[in-house]
């Protein structure tokens, strides 16, 4: 992160060849469109990367300005939340109109803690956000007869564009929205980097002054990109929500964000296809090691976050990138 | 709200702020001093706790008397400091002065992580409850209200004897004056000969022993379990970030502020007890962002 | 008679016991190039900070265009058409020289589209005209870090125009410029300044330059104006030989 990212320069790319890397992406995005095929045991589980993948974009946009927030979580939170509320208001509502209000909730949550938290930066902005998180988390726990306290509440299946659907069908309808909307959020996002928008937002990270005596106001700047986050953080709230059939306060934990700040940091901060890469790597690793590795999770990610901060600051896209530039420098020496 | 449940709602918000302050005294100290917010503060509270319960409960297993548990909170403590926060500091804190501020966030988080499943190995999930000290100093009535001992006299005094004598620390003495020094200009104060590495590591320890202090003596009031420390770092950032960040005395009006407006909630509305402290705190940061004793940093341009 | 452009009433702020504005009024006319001497801590540069909206006066005003601007952000300012070029260059570091230029359009225009590229704006022409006029062009796409001091002076008032200002403050915009390129420099701003009709001011040490292309000279001592005038008339005065350019030499 203190390296000279390749933020600014979203459309050269450092491994010079962007060809190759959207060819990488295309063979990535088939393989994941595959696995109800070829891995049906897999599909769950790949299904939770990708919801948690779009969360961690959230926390990945807030990284490219240079801030890190400890309660994104909430935003997950909200949209599962106000999922279930909608099922239960509505019983038999559709897949798409919880996602849309799921994602409208998070996205005016937001709204108002981020008109507040934006005028902080560094600790105060991650704090904040943390404590904002805890307290949402402490009003579930606590207000048990409207959120079912440490229960949570149901998420029962949502129609589909009318149909009720069965389970199998429904979880590979599931599925494929998952991809849809980790292809087109992730194209948006990375558009957005390079928009004047996003540009003026990314500024935040090295010299609010400038943008001050350019006339624009960084805490617009940086509610912009907020804003973005909460919606995908939201985004991935209600897909979780709706895979998992049960909302609960774990949702909005602080240990949830840290996850999701944990898998930015691993993915490559700032790289939106390093948050589905580290979300995936996460998720099999996690189940396959807590099976020994229960008890020290926490640990293991909290090692393994200091070891990357220490050595490896741009994360598995930084290392990748780095080995295709040492490649590409040995061959132009042949 | 009759005048019982307005003295008892004082005396809990005294006895709660006391303890909330003797940690948050720590962290704003650590930043003070070294311009890092230790995240990984509210663990070494929860492992204060820990040790003082597991100390505590094996002496009187050997048949020592109650009046034990007061010393074994103070090596605890003193444990907690030496033993974690001088490791933290000096393996890993000393190698990311110079980073981000956003990066030395993630390294104290990361270290949060760690000592939270150091805490479930070596604890287990299960709840502790060690209430010795508690009951070894009896009850007093005031006001016709009867109220222990510990949590009404022993838990202020112990915060007011800190902060005077943090204060007469930092102002009269040699070692206090160089910790200052170290503040205002690290570069300044090391050509002066400061060696400022062993001011950073001494102020961590002592930040941290008060971490695993404010553990220590909340041990016989409240039951240990996990999660704990989670709660206890977001509750002193709050009274740090209200009081603004490095003010010692201000945290001591912020803990009061909060520890009562807390405690009154308890009898008014106790679900929104726990939500209190961060209301009171929105509230203040809406009104002046750097805190009520804060003052704003102008940027030079 | 119309408003000057910039008018300064009264100014005065102190920093703890330090007096860095003590009463200063100040007019500005449209189409002049007022160059600001003084010796180091006489308040030139806080004079820019007030007039720009960073530090507010604890007495006095800031009119532009005839309208009171005290009281608003700098960003409001910046609106309004007054630019600010910095002693320190004030600079997007992890962008390139191009990119600066690009977002500073981008502010301008209040440029909304959220999934346009900021390369392919049509501004982008414009942009790499300015770099050029600056000297600048050959290094459109490295990022700032790797620019020389120089260059990023040069980039840095090349953002400040690239707003369009009717006003530009620059502090001191040739210094860390090699004193080979200094008067060419100055020539093209100048000439630039002219053809775009921006009024400027600049604080400037180099009494050579202060001589050229000045309009006008204001000497700052002790945190007010000593003495205005031509470029003839002040750099003769004894009060200023003995204050200002004796200690430069």
């Amino acid at each position: 992160m203190d390296t000279v990212s390749s933020a600014a320069r979203p459309q050269a790319p450092a491994t010079g060849a962007p060809g190759l890397r959207l060819l990488a992406t295309l063979l990535a995005v088939a393989a994941l469109g595959a696995v109800p095929f070829v891995a049906p045991t897999m599909q769950l589980l790949v299904n939770l990367a990708l919801a948690k993948g779009l969360a961690v974009m959230g926390v990945t946009v807030l990284l490219r300005a240079g801030q890190v927030s400890f309660g994104h979580a909430l935003y997950f939170a909200v949209a599962a939340y106000g999922g279930a509320f909608l099922m239960a208001a509505m019983p038999g509502a559709d897949l798409l109109l919880l996602l849309v209000a799921g994602v409208a909730g998070a996205t005016l949550a937001g709204l108002l803690v981020g008109l507040f938290v934006v005028r902080y930066r560094g600790i105060f902005f991650g704090m904040l956000n943390l404590a904002f998180s805890m307290i949402f988390w402490s009003i579930l726990e606590k207000f048990y007869h409207i959120t079912g306290g440490a229960d949570g509440i149901r998420l029962p299946r949502p129609t589909v564009l009318g149909m009720e659907l069965g389970r199998g069908d429904f979880e590979l309808v599931l599925f494929y929205l998952s991809i849809a909307l980790m292809l087109g959020l992730g194209w948006f996002t990375i558009r957005w980097f390079a928009s004047p928008m996003g540009q003026l937002f990314q500024t935040i990270k090295t010299n609010e002054t400038r943008l001050e005596y350019l006339g624009v106001s960084p805490r617009r700047a940086l509610l912009s990109g907020y804003l973005l986050s909460a919606l995908l953080c939201g985004a991935g709230g209600v897909i979780m929500g709706v895979a998992q059939g049960v909302v609960t306060p774990e949702y909005a934990w602080w240990i949830r964000s840290g996850e999701m700040v944990f898998i930015a940091v691993l993915g490559g901060s700032g790289s939106v296809q390093g948050a589905f890469i580290g979300a995936l790597i996460y998720e099999f690793v996690r189940t396959y090691a807590s099976a020994f590795a229960g008890d020290v999770w926490q640990m293991l990610l909290g090692g393994f976050l200091l070891v990357i901060i220490l050595f490896a600051p741009r994360g598995v896209i930084g290392i990748v990138e780095a080995i295709g530039r040492r490649t590409a420098r040995s061959e132009d020496t042949r | 709200m009759n005048l019982t449940i307005f003295v008892l709602a004082l005396f809990d918000g005294i006895a709660y702020a006391a303890l909330v302050f003797i940690v948050a005294l720590g962290l704003t100290l650590i930043f003070g001093v070294m311009r890092i917010l230790n995240v990984a503060h509210g663990s070494l509270y929860a492992i204060g706790a820990y040790a003082t319960v597991s100390l505590t409960g094996a002496f009187l297993a050997m048949g020592f008397a109650p009046v034990f548990a007061f010393p074994l909170m103070l090596v605890s403590a003193i444990l907690v400091g030496v033993l974690l926060g001088g490791p933290i500091e000096w393996l890993l804190l000393r190698r990311i002065y110079d980073k981000p501020e956003v990066l030395q966030l993630l390294v104290t988080f990361a270290v949060f992580m760690i000592l939270e499943d150091v805490q479930r190995l070596a604890w287990g999930s299960q709840p502790y409850f060690q209430a010795a000290a508690l009951q070894a100093l009896g009850n007093v009535t005031l006001f016709g209200v009867t109220y222990t001992v510990y949590q009404l006299i022993l838990l202020p005094a112990v915060a007011l004897t800190l902060l005077l004598g943090l204060r007469f620390f930092l102002r009269r003495t040699v070692i206090g004056k160089l910790i200052l020094a170290t503040t205002e200009d690290r570069e300044a104060a090391q050509s002066i000969g400061i060696d400022a590495d062993k001011v950073f590591l001494l102020t961590f320890i002592v930040g941290a022993a008060l971490a695993g202090l404010g553990g220590a003596l909340a041990s016989p009031t409240t039951s240990i379990l996990p999660g704990m420390g989670a709660d206890m770092i977001v509750l002193s950032f709050a009274v740090v970030a209200t009081a603004g960040l490095g003010q010692i005395e201000g945290a001591a009006l912020t803990a009061l502020l909060i520890g009562l407006g807390r405690s009154f909630a308890v009898y008014v509305w106790p679900e929104t007890a726990v939500l209190v402290p961060y209301l009171i705190m929105v509230l203040v940061l809406l009104v002046r962002p750097e805190g009520l004793f804060g003052s704003p940093a102008a940027r030079k341009i | 008679m119309s408003a000057p452009l910039l008018e300064t009433r009264n100014l005065e702020i102190r920093f703890g016991g330090v007096i860095a504005a003590n009463d200063v009024s100040l007019t500005i006319e449209s189409g002049r190039n007022l160059a600001i001497i003084g010796p180091n801590g006489a308040g030139k540069t806080t004079f820019l900070n007030i007039c720009t909206g960073w530090l507010k006066p604890t007495r006095g005003q800031v009119l532009f265009e005839g309208k009171d601007i005290t009281p608003l952000p700098p960003r409001k300012i910046v609106r309004r058409g007054v630019a600010r070029a910095f002693q320190i260059p004030q600079l997007f570091t992890e962008h390139t020289a191009l990119e600066n230029l690009l977002i500073a359009v981008a502010a301008r225009e209040g440029l909304r589209n959220p999934v346009r590229d900021l390369h392919t704006i049509p501004e982008r022409a414009e942009m790499m005209h300015l770099l050029e006029m600056v000297n600048c062009a050959d290094v459109a796409d490295r990022t700032v870090v790797e620019l020389s001091e120089g260059q990023r002076k040069l980039v840095d008032i090349a953002v400040a125009l690239a707003l369009r200002p009717r006003l530009l403050l620059m502090d001191e915009p040739t210094s860390g410029v090699a004193s080979s390129q200094k008067h060419r420099i100055m020539e093209i701003l100048v000439e630039a300044l002219a053809q775009a009709q921006v009024t400027s001011v600049f604080v400037e040490h180099d009494m050579g330059i202060v001589e050229k292309y000045a309009d006008e000279v204001a000497v700052w001592n002790a945190g007010n104006v000593q003495l205005r005038g031509t470029p003839a008339e002040v750099l003769e005065h004894p009060d200023v030989i003995r204050d200002v350019i004796g200690e430069v030499a």
